[in-house]
């Protein structure tokens, strides 16, 4: 499916009179993209510029080349919270299905499918907000998944996560992509970043000071702020 | 009920009053409850049926003039039941717009000023409370493809337990308002008698207990019909929870 | 969501069963506009069930002062009137709004105070002296301050005592119906001007009792008015004309006069025959 590249052309964020997002940024087919970069540095403002829950106040975001809106790919986004309807953890998966006009045979059996995959089969009739942290990030996944999506943003997944927790979800996130889904993702944890990366966005101030390959960043960043937030230092002041 | 005489004025005999009232299922007081009854909750229906979708649609929908409505909305809470009663009195005069319809000194009339008295009500307190789901839910929903529309009526259906306190603050206000439905139902007897209107021409005729039994039956009619609604809500919300 | 739709089902048949009830007065149904005093009284609930078993002719009975009663009339919101301020009335018919005035029945008005009667009006024969008593002694004085049919005698009253309480301490203008007016009288140990039937209704009299009467300034003359049919082409004339009959007729005038409050007699009918 050739649904990618999304382009960000010239495309600038702005809130109360400040310019958070600055940024030129291509995200090709392939490997997971990890945006990486300090607290404020404007990386969930990138994904949802991306997704197009937030609208650039210049600039576009274009999918294949043409402009976003009727064209755009299926996409689900995963938050850091995940924000559980209150409903059943199976209400939960139904949801997107049913927006999107699925049968209901269909939308039941690929539900269940789901669950499965997530290991939430036993709390498919549990009410969402009962689940565990862990539970609920893992059926936030699943949500989701169960759209079949091409492009999957995931804004600091495991960032709430305890380290089994983590692993559970980092597992899935791999097997999301392999189902064929792009991922996009943020994350402040190096080592998920690591272990997930194929390629790195890295932003700083609200602008990309770098893109390459997981390994071309970790071995050898270009620029200071990339070697300074590699290396563990807090990166004072703007820019 | 003429046949209880005024004794002593003190709350304790207006409680026994009450109990004998409710015990020997009074005709005449089984025949205002229910009207009283079927006027509020007529009244209730209309303003959820259009105090729900009203606040819901404040939160979600962005407009010009949103935050003047919603101004309007609150302000429009305080309305004296008088005042509204007046002008659907006048509204429905046969020397008003609406005379033709003959609905004046009828109930119909009454569930007319009492809709209009808590659909404010009943709109601006679901406002508050889909707002607060809707700060939540914004992102997730339209993350996953959600239209404003499919967004209004999530947040509506997972906030139906809180909207039920939003239905029934507009009840209690209905059931316990006398001015509007005597302007407009004019108090008549096996017709448009209903609880408060009694209690007040009770009072006007002195017989303080009596009308002091009429207030706790009226009391514990809320509370009857608050709980009924709180159970339902509940009951509905663990059997349906899986839409 | 079958339980919810099943309810809100359920309230629109009831809302269609209300609104048909009401439209269904395609049955006999006439609305009186009555003062306070008849309908709290008890009179027209001792006198209709008589008059619809005669007749079959249903009577709802919308409670008012005079002034509101009369407006009532005026807007065409009531097919007939009884109430009891002859000026209004007959101006009520010279505009064209009533068709004629009958003269019904009488009572009476009565100055009722506490017991210990302070100012001393026990026994006085005239209103006015009564009035000058309240006024030089400064005891309080609770007036209706409503317009109606009662507050219009007592300001009267007032004139002819050449007296004019309405910015002194001691009076206290209500703006109240008759029965909040004699409340307050009894809780805050006024005097107060009433019709002989209200305070024969009214059960919270506790020290108060009827500390003068008799004087013919306080007669109370009640009348029946239909509502013209050519000002309001939908009051139902026939029916009404069958109510007045029956009011001014022998059957009428003898329920009004059988008509008691605690064995004593209320309303003295005074029909004029002549129609």
């Amino acid at each position: 499916m050739n649904k990618l590249p999304l382009t960000l052309k010239n495309v600038t964020y702005h809130s109360g009179g400040k310019q958070l997002l600055k940024c030129n940024a291509t995200i090709s087919e392939g490997l997971n993209t990890v945006i990486l970069g300090p607290n404020g540095a404007g990386k969930s403002i990138f994904l949802r510029v991306c997704h197009g829950l937030l609208k650039p106040t210049e600039g576009q975001v274009e999918w294949t080349g043409k402009e976003q809106d009727a064209n755009n790919p299926n996409q689900a986004m995963v938050f850091e919270k995940p924000i559980m309807l209150q409903r059943t953890a199976e209400a939960n998966l139904a949801y997107g299905l049913k927006l999107r006009g699925a049968k209901r045979d269909v939308i039941k059996q690929r539900v269940l499918q789901i669950l499965r995959r997530v290991g939430l089969t036993e709390a498919a009739k549990q009410l969402a907000t009962s689940l565990s942290a862990g539970e609920q990030q893992r059926l936030a996944l699943a949500r989701a998944w169960v759209l079949e999506p091409d492009v999957l943003f995931l804004d600091e997944p495991t960032a709430n996560l305890d380290p089994g927790s983590t692993a559970e979800v980092e597992i899935i996130i791999q097997e999301i992509r392999k189902s064929g889904t792009k991922i996009v993702m943020t994350t402040h944890d190096l080592g998920q970043a690591k272990r997930l990366g194929g390629d790195i966005i890295f932003l700083y101030g609200g602008i990309l000071k770098e893109h390459s390959s997981a390994e071309k960043f970790f071995d050898s960043p270009k620029t200071i702020e990339a070697r300074a937030f590699l290396n563990g230092e807090i990166l004072w002041g703007q820019y | 009920m003429a046949g209880t005489e005024d004794t002593a004025n003190n709350f304790l005999d207006a409680l026994l009053l009450a109990l004998d009232l409710i015990t020997e299922f009074n005709a005449g007081l089984i025949e205002i409850v229910s009207l009283s009854l079927s006027v509020s909750l007529s009244a209730v229906l209309i303003a959820a049926s259009i105090g729900l979708p009203l606040g819901a649609a404040l939160t979600v929908y962005n407009f010009r003039g949103r935050q003047i409505s919603i101004v309007l909305l609150n302000a429009l809470m305080g309305l004296p039941p008088v005042f509204i009663g007046l002008t659907v009195y006048l509204l429905l005069s046969r020397s008003g717009p609406l005379g033709a319809l003959d609905l004046l000194f009828t109930p119909t009339a009454m569930i007319i000023a009492q809709a209009i008295l808590i659909t404010p009500i009943v709109a601006a307190l679901s406002r508050q409370t889909c707002q607060a789901l809707y700060e939540i839910y914004e992102e997730q929903l339209r993350s996953l493809g959600a239209t404003p529309l499919n967004i209004m009526l999530t947040i509506l259906w997972d906030a139906r337990i809180s909207l039920v306190t939003a239905i029934m603050a507009g009840f209690g206000r209905a059931i316990a308002e006398v001015g509007a439905v005597f302007i407009v139902g004019g108090n008549i007897e096996h017709f448009t008698r209903v609880m408060t209107t009694t209690i007040a021409l009770e009072t006007s005729r002195g017989n303080l207990a009596l009308a002091m039994a009429l207030g706790i039956i009226l009391v514990l009619l809320s509370i009857v019909v608050n709980g009924v609604a709180s159970v339902t809500a509940d009951s509905v919300s663990r059997s349906r929870a899986n839409r | 969501m079958g339980t919810i739709l099943s309810t809100v089902i359920n309230r629109l048949i009831l809302i269609a069963a209300i609104i048909c009830s009401t439209s269904a007065s395609a049955e006999k149904v006439i609305k009186l506009a009555s003062t306070t005093s008849t309908e709290n009284s008890g009179l027209f609930k001792f006198l209709l069930p008589k008059f619809e078993k005669a007749t079959k002719i249903k009577v709802r009975v919308i409670a008012a002062g005079t002034g509101q009663a009369i407006r009532i009339g005026r807007n065409g919101d009531a097919d007939v009137l009884v109430v009891h301020h002859p000026p209004s009335e007959e101006s009520f018919v010279a505009e064209g709004f009533g068709l004629k005035r009958h003269k019904l029945m009488y009572n009476d008005l009565v100055i009722v105070g506490p017991k210990t009667d302070s100012a001393k009006i026990r026994g006085v024969e005239e209103a006015t002296i009564a009035f000058s008593k309240i006024a030089s002694s400064m005891q309080l004085f609770a007036s209706r301050g409503d317009d109606s049919g009662t507050h219009l005698v007592e300001k009267e009253i007032w004139k002819k005592a050449r007296l004019s309480p309405q910015r002194t301490r001691w009076y206290l203008s209500l703006g109240a119906g008759m029965g909040s007016t004699l409340n307050i009288a009894v809780a805050m140990d006024t005097y107060a001007l009433t019709d002989r039937a209200s305070w024969a209704a009214f059960r919270n009299k506790k020290n108060h009792t009827i500390l003068m009467e008799g004087d013919k300034t306080l007669f109370n003359q009640y009348s029946v008015i239909p509502v013209n049919k050519k000002k309001h082409g939908h009051v139902k004339y026939d029916l009404v004309k069958k109510f007045t009959n029956w009011l001014l007729s022998n059957d009428g005038q003898n329920a009004i006069r059988d008509f008691r409050i605690d064995g004593k007699q209320m309303f003295f009918p005074n029909a004029n025959r002549e129609q």
